[in-house]
């Protein structure tokens, strides 16, 4: 049995961060507040994992303006697509091994 | 250790679905649409004996009335009225907002259809084409059924092949043009509204 445990990113042992990747996986892009609604985070909790995965690189942020008020929209990144598409193999060939 | 894994993929796949579709549609405003259809079309049947039988014209003893018109987009207003303070509601219930990125998403693909459909339904008029109404309606509005279903429940996507068959019925065949049309907005509207309902509940 050959299993790859580098594939886990680290990244992605939590959950609302593979939440976020995932949501972000399949959306063009995403609002904050659109994240917060999805995941049920309160703002400080929310804010504190998009910067943990804007360190990796894995999501760029946006700015605009709506008029008068800031739109903070999130994108993912080529990295962190190739990474959350690498993590999903990882999990499927864990899955795979079990059985 | 594998529970875990499970756990994760079960969580990018609630995300993926939650993220990008809409589940705010209350099953009662299908239904509210539904009634509101039959009695329209009840009332342009019974009082202006609105049932053409043929692509052009009308029946000899009947008479084109722009009530019937009114009575149509008084329809139509209030099945959208009635979509979307139920959606709101919903959606509060939810703890969501019905303004995001998938329901914009999901109206964009919709109004392409509707507008297009809408347009060549009052230019058909414009031509006496009363036979055709049923048929555009129909087939345009199942279009955009379709087109949302991607962002939606897959029942909306039945709903929609529904609305497009009953249509090249009702072309096919121009004289049973107000069933197929009491048939798909407002029978099929009732069916879907209760199975979404029933189907939310359980």
């Amino acid at each position: 049995m050959k299993f790859d445990l580098d594939s886990f990113h680290k990244a992605f042992e939590s959950r609302i961060r593979l939440g976020i990747m995932s949501a972000l996986a399949v959306n063009e892009q995403l609002s904050f507040n659109d994240l917060k609604e999805f995941l049920n985070l309160t703002d400080g909790n929310l804010a504190s994992h998009i910067k943990a995965l804007e360190k990796e690189d894995f999501i760029n942020m946006h700015k605009s303006f709506v008029g008068k008020k800031p739109l903070t929209v999130y994108k993912i990144s080529a990295t962190g697509k190739a990474a959350f598409d690498s993590h999903l193999k990882a999990l499927e060939n864990f899955i795979k091994h079990q059985s | 250790m594998e529970k875990d894994y499970l756990k994760d993929i079960s969580e990018i796949r609630n995300m993926m679905e939650r993220s990008s579709k809409f589940f705010s549609i209350s099953g009662w405003s299908g239904v509210l649409a539904g009634l509101y259809s039959i009695i329209g079309a009840w009332l342009i049947y019974t009082y202006y004996q609105f049932n053409p039988s043929q692509v052009q014209g009308l029946h000899p003893d009947s008479m084109w009335n722009m009530d019937i018109l009114y009575i149509a987009i008084g329809v139509l207003v209030l099945a959208m009225f009635t979509a979307l303070v139920l959606s709101l509601k919903k959606a509060h219930k939810q703890g969501q907002s019905i303004w995001n990125g998938t329901s914009k998403r999901m109206l964009r693909q919709m109004l392409v259809p509707l507008v297009a459909g809408g347009c060549f339904a009052l230019l058909s008029l414009h031509y006496q084409l009363f036979g055709l109404m049923a048929p555009i309606t129909l087939i345009f509005y199942g279009i955009a059924l379709v087109n949302a279903s991607l962002f939606t429940y897959p029942a909306i996507r039945f709903l929609g092949y529904v609305q497009i068959i009953l249509g090249l019925v009702a072309t096919w065949q121009i004289q049973l043009g107000i069933l197929c049309w009491v048939i798909g907005f407002g029978l099929f509207h009732i069916i879907i509204g209760i199975y979404l309902q029933l189907r939310q509940k359980a």
